[in-house]
């Protein structure tokens, strides 16, 4: 049954000076869920991003992506593997187009991404696919903008559209909402279901209107540690969640 | 459509522009020596290679150097050590000494790429002088007198250097082969990873690129053109000395890319033209002990008002109000 899962964690533990950040965290995602961790500030669930995307080292555990072991693998062996993250900031290149910024995802395949004495008018093959994707995320008009005059939701389909280029089987989103205004989470909130057809996402995310209407699965943290995983409905109704995540709501 | 069409007849016009404004240049280039004293301008174009190779890691890559001296050096006293010991040709020689500085390129990079920032900036500059006191003391960079009286030689053994009009040719060919490479490097699939990572480097890293390994390829390039200028410029003047291994060097190519505009194409050959005739002419006048006062307070003006450079204000300027 382990094959169902694309991303499992076995007893998987982060320590800062004598501070566990991530304790013995057991993570399943299983493929095709759209999988949400939260958690209250501070709960762990960007420190156990990072482990898992290789940006940080576990002090103990192992992390297996189709059952391979990717523990001591580095960020971009992962991200060849097909696992790509996103940032809690947004992670494009502002002083490049919209359409250079999902090239450069792109041109990876081509093989060329060392090759100083060629034109780079031999990466014009890559236009229409970049277009599609653009397409894809609503930002086909923007393509010639220089992406730090976007607003911030276009930035962050902008990403999206940048991670898909890669063709990812997992898609790891660090809150992908935040800091957006109501009109932009709609929005994301809409690409993040599209784009999920056929693919598996592991998101973080603070607003739990997104996490109950996108999520099929959730694995809350509390202090590092696993506090309770399930469906929406079963988490929201568990009293430790509800003290924990939601405090005084819940009285 | 219709965008489509009209951005690509925008994009062909920039380009024959591009096109219009290198043939002006190049064209200028040709004539220059027969208003100029050629070996000033031969000063300025070995200094403006210098200033370019510089631009390609910190403009384009994001990484300040600060031991670019070293590569300067050792193509200078490579080149004028074969061409003495060995009695290689012009040619060979600076082929060899740029050969050399990119080696050490290799190496500096290899040492100074973990790093970022100022730490990055710090190893290169610890590097650079160690490399510096090796060259006091090493036999064949004759230490404190430096290696006198090159011989220019007769370039693939048939026309004569001696002359300064010849040599002069033969210095702006290099210069525009350089620059060449440099211009092709920016806009290459490469440039494009390049840039990419002077953006934003964990998500380059986070979309599959080792970005140390292309930080390393544009620091061997150039380490090479460092290097490649240094060797010219020892056939220029018939001579390698200290003053090109030292970290004032360091300094003063990182003075002329800030000064022309870093990160622009053009900028730190006008930042190294506008360096070297400021030291050739009040050098010669009144205010000769003041150089370093004037270039100080021309480089605090400029970090405090033109910020983008010499060249990078004009094309702000440009942007503003041509478009």
């Amino acid at each position: 049954m382990s094959q169902d899962f694309v991303l499992e964690t076995q007893s998987l533990t982060k320590e800062f000076k004598g501070f566990t950040a991530v304790d013995d965290v057991n993570l399943q995602v299983q493929r095709g869920h759209i999988h949400a961790l939260i958690g209250p500030n501070g709960a762990g669930k960007t420190t156990c991003f990072n482990l898992l995307t290789k940006f940080l080292t576990p002090t103990r555990g192992t992390i297996l992506f189709n059952g391979k072991d990717i523990t001591h693998s580095s960020p971009t062996d992962i991200a060849k593997m097909g696992m790509v993250r996103s940032f809690q900031i947004s992670a494009v290149f502002p002083h490049l187009t919209v359409m250079d910024n999902v090239r450069i995802a792109l041109q990876r395949k081509l093989g060329t991404s060392f090759h100083f004495w060629k034109s780079d008018k031999s990466l014009d093959v890559l236009n229409d696919r970049a277009m599609e994707l653009l397409e894809e995320v609503d930002l086909g008009k923007w393509a010639d903008t220089i992406t730090v005059e976007m607003p911030y939701g276009r930035k962050r389909a902008l990403e999206l559209a940048t991670t898909l280029a890669l063709e990812p089987e997992l898609m790891l989103l660090d809150e992908p909402t935040q800091g957006m205004g109501h009109e932009d989470v709609e929005r994301v909130m809409h690409l993040i279901k599209k784009v999920s057809a056929g693919r598996t996402i592991l998101m973080v995310e603070h607003n739990l209107h997104v996490v109950s209407s996108l999520s099929d699965r959730i694995t809350v943290l509390q202090r590092g540690a696993v506090l309770t995983e399930g469906p929406y409905e079963e988490v929201s109704q568990n009293p430790d969640v509800r003290e924990a995540y939601m405090g005084s709501e819940a009285a | 459509m219709t965008t489509q069409t009209l951005d690509s007849s925008a994009m062909d016009k920039s380009v024959s522009k591009n096109r219009m404004l290198y043939a002006v240049l190049l064209f200028l280039g040709l004539v220059a020596p027969l208003a100029i004293y050629p070996v000033f301008l031969m000063k300025v174009l070995c200094f403006a290679l210098f200033a370019c190779a510089f631009n390609l890691m910190l403009g384009y890559g994001g990484l300040l150097s600060f031991g670019h001296a070293a590569f300067l050096a050792t193509g200078g006293y490579i080149t004028g050590h074969v061409v003495m010991q060995w009695g290689v040709t012009p040619e060979i020689g600076i082929l060899i000494g740029t050969l050399c500085s990119a080696a050490m390129g290799f190496v500096f990079g290899k040492l100074a790429i973990r790093r970022q920032g100022i730490y990055f900036a710090m190893i290169t500059l610890a590097l650079s002088q160690l490399v510096f006191f090796l060259y006091v003391q090493a036999p064949f960079t004759g230490g404190e007198n430096g290696l006198q009286g090159i011989p220019r030689g007769e370039l693939f053994g048939v026309i004569s250097l001696a002359d300064n009009m010849p040599m002069y040719y033969f210095v702006f060919a290099i210069f525009v082969l350089g620059f060449a490479l440099i211009h092709r490097t920016i806009h290459s699939p490469f440039g494009q990873i390049l840039k990419a990572i002077r953006e934003n480097e964990p998500r380059a890293v986070s979309l599959g690129y080792d970005v140390d390994k292309y930080k390393l390829v544009a620091f061997v390039i150039s380490a090479g053109l460092a290097g490649l200028a240094g060797s010219t410029k020892s056939l220029v003047f018939q001579l390698s000395s200290l003053t090109d291994a030292h970290w004032h060097m360091s300094g003063e190519v990182i003075l002329m890319t800030l000064l022309g505009g870093v990160g622009t194409i053009f900028g730190p050959v006008v930042g190294a033209a506008t360096v070297v005739t400021l030291q050739n002419y009040l050098s010669q006048g009144p205010l000769a002990s003041w150089v370093p006062v004037i270039l100080g307070l021309i480089f605090v003006i400029c970090v405090l008002i033109f910020r983008s450079g010499i060249v990078g204000e004009i094309q702000k300027f440009a942007k503003k109000n041509f478009s």
